[in-house]
Formats: structure tokens, C-alpha cells, sequence
């Protein structure tokens, strides 16, 4: 009990006598685990929305529709091909078939493509649409689903035209029977090949029967759609295969009948969001990886600065273990509070990225994580602080006392090839390669965090051109914003924040490393003829030297991560002028934070520190 | 003619009653080609004042006119050039990189005045043969003994031919034998007419100088003409020669 508590109290003392220090660690720790609980929680977010507006609308467990068949899609659809399946085994309830036409809705300057179901004034018996405003539906007036109907800017009391017909909103609802708006899909399948929800852009409206019979024509006859509660709703899959066309669904099938089940309307609701989480989960990793390379850059210092303590430690009869339990102490205290700032923080921010749309009943608020997910972020930060440190802990703890005590500086490393090479250059270049050659791990590190940085940034790039082609494409399609896209662009740019923030704290962390250890050299360099100019200057090329190559190498590497995290493989090269600008930014933003600690070093008075040299 | 003319020289660090006066009131006038000697306890302000002489800290007050040009006055750009130009420092501790050979160390000021790396390698070759360490030339300092390091510090601060040397406790860390190699190794810079500075505890080196001063409380209290004079022999004074 003794030990610990005064391992407990050694740990905070030292804690608190470094307080910046500690604070940047918890800092990258905390954008680490941030990022990373946002992934997860985002994970399965809209099942509680989805469930809650199923229950309140009475949501079909199966939707099946018949669209015109015959080589133009002009022939009247087979109702046929519904009768059975209201009465089919399994099937408690049903409603319609209700007829549905396509129609162009065109409101606020825009021309959007709808399914306007027609509705009896009574409510069906499965999917009721619940009125979140306004009313049901009425002679002349329409209701707009809730998440259509905002992406549209439409309010109830305002008028859309239907195919040039005008129509008084008088209503919005939402249903459990489709996916939210972009999603709305009953008549083909909601799932594309990958795996993701197919947005058709289409909007869904509710108007009174009459009037949607009175928008069909010869050349666009009406569908029909059948809503099917089962007595078990597990077994809708079942369902849809016993009683469905055998191979392809919808209007490319014979019949042209289709069959949804309240799973895929689940998931595809869910995938809606899932877009933004499929973005979060390699960002995530990226923004572990970063947070790594600062906290083995800092830990190192810490030590470095820690030896003459270790020394007085083990002098004063601490064990090696005892002394690795210390240091161990202080950044696993760190790493716990990190994870708790980082739980806390995605757990919060989670509900503004996946609560976009309002299509479902309720927002997904908080969402609930799950205590795997507690324990893998704990986990991460516990192994993140744990691999970066172990190293040097170790080390310093195994350092033999009277070195310690001398407070002896690590021997720097020597290259042949750099030092000769940078006799050419001139003195700021000089200094500056010199100190990478002096530090070589450390300039890997910040090669490493570059790298990974430019290439978590070039893989947002990419995403964001993939978002403006989809956007094009959709809003050529569609006419309107997808709020799908607008969500996942919320996502991106706090994604860019968060690394572009870990790398900011990375490049000043290793800027302060260097800076501190190139005390001595420095000093020694201005005794020997050297400007406080040329040695601030050499200090920062001491960073931006190891970043140039790590940025080079992040620009295909991030493409190469687009690829690898879109599903599709597909290869999305951002253009060149986008990439020119990270690559000239992200060195003059090295060379920018490292200006300040390699100002500070350069000022300091030399007398002060060669004579520290030989005390 | 006098090379080096300091006046008045005060440095104060700490105040109240933690004040301390490294260097109060000082007055030094050095010509050129003379050796000068300053002994004194440790603490009583000879490395301060050598700091204050060569640039490398700022005086509270007081002047230093080094080849005619105020120390004082010069900012941090034209002090620089200063100590690269004009000073060679050679320190205690030696202070060569430890990642850098011995030619490459002795180079270094000379690549950071500007010159071509080429002559700034003929020069340290030179300057390490004249030390007697032309074939210890590409050994990294941990290889070297102390006296050999300390002699690789003096070549380093001759290599931009400056026109005086300041030397901090140039024997300070070495042992009997490199004392001896380090005092014929200023012998020979001073037979050479070199302008020479040295703090030191050795009484030796004292020996050696044309001017012993001696320093207490951050002020001379006694200064010696020497015998040996410009023109002695510090290896003869020193009980070197045989």
C-alpha cells in the first residue's frame, strides 16, 4: 500500500511540476480516443428511431408493389400478382393496394421526382404515416415526408405543383414503410452491389386517391403498393423469398413486382448514416496512429528531461522497477483521463452527425455505448500511452546511477553521408541536417506523423471530390441537396480538424524536442560564429527536412487510403492543384510552429548554457 | 598596439540580497601578441569576464573594443560575426560534437563564415597536422583522449585565423600528461604571435604569460608582469623543455 501510494504521489508530483507537457499528452490522447468513440458510436445509431417510428405508424413488415411492366413501362401493372399475398400465410394485416404515381413536384425552383401514393382519408390499418404537422391528407392538399420536405425548404400552408398541378401542403409525416429521403426506394432495390443504400433522389408524397389516379397518364400508368404485417416480423426475409419473384425484383422482373422488408428499410436508414461512420473508422486509426507518434516523442523528452531525476531516485534506494512504475504512472493517469475526455466527448458530439435527417420519429440522441466499446477505447488509449513509453521507461529505468546523476545526454547519432553532404549547403541547412542526423529516430517520427497526416488529409480530399461528383450527379437526378452528403461533409471536416489539430501538437511536441535537446549545439554553433537567424532557422528545417519526404509520401498513400476505405476500390486522384497547396501548407505550417521553440533556443543566452555544461 | 581594450566591465546576476557581482568594475587593456593569465578561486568571475571579453554575453556596463570595434555596442548579427571573425574560443569542457570527427569539428566555423568546403577541409587539415593530430583526423571525439580532444578545440578556434583566443580553463579537465600536450601546444601559438586570453586555476599556464592577473570578487586585485615577457618560452617557463 506504501509503494503505491507513493508511486501515486510521485507521479503527481512530477504531473504537476510539468503541467504543459501533461497537458499536450492528454491533448493527443484525447483527439485519439475522441475520434474513435465517434466511430463507434455511430455504429447502429438509427435502430432506436427507426423501431420508435415503426411502433407509432403501424410499419409494414413486408411493402410489396407492382410497377408498369412492357418494354416502355407503359402497360397497366399486374395487381394480380398482389392479390395472394395479403392473404398468404404468416400475413396478420394489410393495407392498400395503394395506386402511386410518378410525377414531378417542383417547388422553390426546384424539380424533384416524387411517388405520390394515394391515401384514404381513414387510417390504414398498416403504415399510417404519423403527421408530425399540419394534417392527413386531404382533397387538393398533399403531405410531404418530413426529411423531403426540409431538404425542399417546404413548410405546410405552402403550394408545390405536381406535374404542373398545384397542391396545398398540408401536412408532413414520417413512415417506417421506406427509408428516409434520399432513400426512398420502393420499387427497386434499397441495397446496391456494395453493400450501401441506394439513394434515388426521389421524394415521397401523400395525397388523397383520386388525385393521384388523376396524375397517372397513358404513357406513366399508376404502380400499386400492398402493406403486409406478419405475425413473426424475423421472418420478412423469409417472406419475401417464399412469395417474391425468383431472380431480379422490381420493374426489371416479370411480374414486375417487388418486396421490401422492414429489415432492409432498417438498414437502409441506418446505412444513411453509416456513410458518415465509414469515413470516422479509418480516421480513427489514422488519428491513433498520430496520436502514437506524439506521445513517443513526448514521453522521450519527458525522460530525457526526467534522467538527473531518476538518478537522485535510485540514489535515494528506488528500484528500476519501482522507477519504471513512477514514469509508467504518470502517462497511464494521463492516458485514463484521456479516454474518459474522449468517451465523452464523441459520446456527445456523435448525435449532431447522425441526427441529420427527420424522416424517423425522434432523434437518435445520445447514443448508448456499448461496454465493448468503452473497453476498446480505454484499451487504445491505455495501448497507445503503453507503446510509446515502454521504450523509454524501460531505458531510463535501467540507466545506471551515477550516468543518471551526471544527467549525461544520449549520444548523438552520427551519418557519414548527411554530414558531408550538408558541408555544401548553406549554415541554416547545415545546422539543419546536421540535427537530424543527430536524432534520426525522432526524425522518423515526424516523417512518420506527417506522412500519416497528409495522408488522412488527401483521403478527406479525395472523399469531398467524391462527395462533389455524387452532389453533381445527384442534384442533376434529383434537383436538391442530399442531406446524406451535407452530413457526411460535417463528418469530413471534423475528421480534418481533428487530424490537422493531432498533427499541430505533434509537429510543436517534436519542434520542442528538438529544440530542447539541440540546446547545447545550438549554443555551442552561435559561440563558433553562428546568428541567432541562421541557428532558429536551422532548427526548423530540423523538422521541416524529415517533413518534406513525409508529406511527398502521404499524397499516394492517401489515395491509396480512399480506395482501401471506400468499398469500391475506386481511385480518386484529387486535383493537382488542391494537392500542390497541402504539400507547400503543411511544410509552412512545420516550419511556422516550430518557428516559435526554435526562436526561443536561439535567444537563450549561450554563456549560460556552455557553462551548464560543464557543472 | 592594443588589440583588446575593456573598461569599466560590470555583470550582476540574481538581485536584492541574492545580488551577485560576477564581474564588478574591470579594466583590461591585452596587445597584440601577448599572452595574459587570469587566475582566481572558482566563483570570482574569470569565466564571466572571458564571456564578456569574446561576445558571447552582454556587460551591464562598461565597454570592450576588440580591433577597434565596440563589442558593446554591436547587436546580436554583428556580434556573431565578431566571434567568427575575430574570436576562437577553447573551453573546459571542450564542447566538440560529439557526432562529428575531429577534422569535421575543427571545419565547422569556417563552413558557417561561408567558406567553400573545400578550404575549410584544407585549413582543418592543416590545423590538425599542426597539433600533431593529422592522423587522429577522422576519429570521432569519444575516441580521443582529453588532451587530444582540447587540442582539436584549439585547432577549431584558429580556423578562421582570429586575432585573439580566449580560453576558459583550457587544462581544467585534463589530466597531468595532457596538461603537458595542451601548454606546448599554446607555446607554440604564443612563439607564433598569437594574441592570447587564458582563465585558468593551473599555475603552470600562469607561469607561461607575459601578464598574470589575478581575480577576486569579480575584480583584479594584483596583476604581474612576467618575466618571460612577448618574446620567453612558456614551455621553457613551464619546466617543459627536456
Amino acid at each position: 500500500m506504501g509503494r503505491l501510494l507513493l508511486i501515486w504521489r510521485l507521479a503527481l508530483r512530477d504531473l504537476r511540476h510539468r503541467p504543459v507537457q501533461a497537458v499536450l499528452l492528454l491533448l493527443a490522447i484525447t483527439a485519439a480516443t475522441s475520434t474513435l468513440t465517434l466511430g463507434l458510436a455511430l455504429n447502429g445509431v438509427t435502430s432506436g428511431p427507426y423501431l420508435r417510428t415503426a411502433a407509432a405508424t403501424n410499419g409494414p413488415d413486408v411493402a410489396a408493389s407492382v410497377l408498369p411492366s412492357g418494354p416502355n413501362g407503359t402497360q397497366a401493372p399486374d395487381l394480380a400478382a398482389l392479390a395472394p399475398l395479403a392473404s398468404a400465410a404468416g400475413v396478420t394485416a394489410a393495407s392498400g393496394p395503394f395506386p402511386v404515381a410518378f410525377a414531378t413536384l417542383r417547388a422553390h425552383g426546384h424539380a424533384v421526382p416524387v411517388q405520390a401514393q394515394g391515401r384514404d382519408l381513414a387510417p390504414a390499418a398498416v403504415d399510417q404515416p404519423l403527421v408530425t404537422a399540419g394534417t392527413w391528407v386531404q382533397a387538393g392538399g398533399v403531405v410531404l415526408e418530413r426529411t423531403f420536405a426540409q431538404a425542399l425548404g417546404v413548410t405546410v400552408g405552402g403550394t408545390v405543383t405536381l406535374d404542373s398541378r398545384p397542391f396545398r401542403v398540408v401536412g408532413l409525416a414520417v413512415t417506417a414503410a421506406v427509408p428516409e429521403y434520399p432513400g426512398v426506394c420502393y420499387y427497386m432495390t434499397c441495397n446496391s452491389p456494395t453493400g450501401q443504400a441506394e439513394e434515388s433522389g426521389m421524394g415521397l408524397v401523400w395525397l388523397t386517391a383520386a388525385s393521384a389516379r388523376g396524375l397517372a397518364t397513358s404513357a406513366s400508368p399508376l404502380s400499386y403498393v400492398l402493406n403486409l404485417r406478419l405475425r413473426d416480423p424475423a421472418t420478412a426475409a423469409a417472406f419475401a423469398a417464399a412469395h417474391g419473384p425468383a431472380g431480379l425484383t422490381g420493374p426489371q422482373s416479370a411480374s414486375g413486382l417487388g418486396l421490401l422488408t422492414r429489415q432492409e428499410v432498417q438498414y437502409a436508414d441506418n446505412d444513411l448514416v453509416s456513410v458518415a461512420q465509414q469515413v470516422l473508422a479509418p480516421g480513427s486509426w489514422i488519428a491513433i496512429a498520430l496520436a502514437v507518434a506524439s506521445v513517443a516523442v513526448l514521453a522521450g523528452g519527458r525522460m530525457a528531461e526526467q534522467t538527473r531525476r531518476v538518478g537522485r531516485l535510485k540514489a535515494a534506494g528506488g528500484s528500476p522497477s519501482l522507477i519504471a512504475a513512477i514514469l509508467l504512472a504518470e502517462h497511464l493517469v494521463i492516458a485514463m483521463v484521456a479516454a474518459a475526455a474522449g468517451l465523452g466527448i464523441g459520446w456527445l458530439v456523435a448525435p449532431a452527425l447522425s441526427s441529420g435527417g427527420t424522416g424517423l420519429i425522434g432523434s437518435p440522441g445520445v447514443p448508448a455505448l456499448a461496454p465493448g466499446a468503452v473497453g476498446l477505447v480505454v484499451a487504445v488509449a491505455l495501448g497507445v500511452t503503453l507503446a510509446a513509453t515502454l521504450v523509454p521507461v524501460v531505458r531510463a529505468a535501467r540507466t545506471s546511477t551515477v550516468r543518471a546523476l551526471a544527467d549525461s545526454a544520449r549520444p548523438p547519432r552520427r551519418r557519414v553521408l548527411l554530414v558531408a553532404v550538408s558541408a555544401w549547403l548553406p549554415a541554416p541547412l547545415l545546422i539543419g541536417a546536421r540535427l537530424v542526423a543527430r536524432r534520426q529516430r525522432r526524425a522518423v517520427l515526424t516523417a512518420a506523423s506527417t506522412a500519416i497526416t497528409v495522408m488522412g488529409v488527401v483521403a478527406v480530399m479525395a472523399a469531398h471530390r467524391a462527395t462533389d461528383i455524387a452532389t453533381a450527379r445527384f442534384n442533376w437526378f434529383a434537383g436538391l441537396p442530399d442531406p446524406v452528403f451535407g452530413r457526411v461533409s460535417q463528418v469530413m471536416a471534423v475528421l480534418t480538424v481533428v487530424l490537422v489539430a493531432l498533427s499541430a501538437v505533434n509537429v510543436i511536441i517534436t519542434g520542442w524536442a528538438t529544440a530542447v535537446d539541440a540546446r547545447q549545439p545550438s549554443a555551442l554553433t552561435r559561440a563558433l560564429g553562428g546568428t541567432r537567424g541562421q541557428v532558429s532557422a536551422g532548427l526548423s528545417l530540423a523538422q521541416v527536412l524529415p517533413a518534406l519526404p513525409g508529406a511527398v509520401a502521404g499524397l499516394p498513400l492517401g489515395v491509396l487510403l480512399f480506395a482501401a476505405a471506400n468499398g469500391t476500390g475506386q481511385v480518386l486522384v484529387p486535383p493537382a492543384s488542391w494537392l500542390a497547396v497541402l504539400l507547400l501548407g503543411t511544410l509552412a505550417a512545420v516550419a511556422a510552429l516550430t518557428f516559435i521553440p526554435s526562436l526561443l533556443t536561439a535567444r537563450t543566452a549561450v554563456a549560460p548554457l556552455l557553462r551548464a555544461e560543464t557543472t | 598596439m592594443t588589440l583588446l581594450c575593456a573598461r569599466g566591465l560590470r555583470k550582476t546576476y540574481g538581485r536584492g540580497d541574492a545580488l551577485v557581482r560576477a564581474v564588478d568594475e574591470v579594466s583590461l587593456d591585452v596587445e597584440a601578441g601577448e599572452t595574459v593569465a587570469i587566475m582566481g578561486p572558482s566563483g570570482c568571475g574569470k569565466s564571466t569576464l572571458l564571456h564578456l571579453l569574446g561576445g558571447l554575453d552582454h556587460p551591464d556596463a562598461g565597454t570592450v573594443v576588440l580591433a577597434g570595434r565596440h563589442v558593446d555596442q554591436l547587436g546580436e548579427r554583428g556580434l556573431a560575426r565578431m566571434r567568427r571573425d575575430a574570436v576562437g574560443f577553447v573551453f573546459q569542457a571542450f564542447h566538440l560534437m560529439d557526432e562529428l570527427t575531429a577534422v569535421e569539428n575543427v571545419e565547422l566555423p569556417a563552413l558557417l563564415a561561408g567558406r567553400s568546403p573545400r578550404a575549410a577541409r584544407r585549413r582543418a587539415v592543416a590545423l590538425l597536422s599542426q597539433t600533431g593530430l593529422a592522423d587522429r583526423a577522422n576519429f570521432l571525439p569519444s575516441a580521443l583522449s582529453g588532451g587530444q580532444r582540447q587540442r582539436v578545440a584549439v585547432a577549431r578556434a584558429l580556423v578562421n585565423d582570429p586575432v585573439i583566443v580566449l580560453a576558459d580553463e583550457p587544462t581544467g579537465n585534463l589530466d597531468s600528461a595532457a596538461t603537458l600536450e595542451v601548454l606546448r601546444l599554446f607555446d607554440d601559438l604564443h612563439q607564433g604571435g598569437q594574441t592570447l586570453v587564458i582563465v585558468t586555476h593551473d599555475s603552470r599556464i600562469a607561469a607561461t604569460a607575459d601578464r598574470l592577473i589575478t581575480m577576486r570578487d569579480g575584480a583584479f586585485i594584483d596583476e604581474t608582469r612576467l618575466d618571460g615577457g612577448t618574446a620567453g618560452s612558456l614551455a621553457r617557463l613551464a619546466g617543459l623543455d627536456g
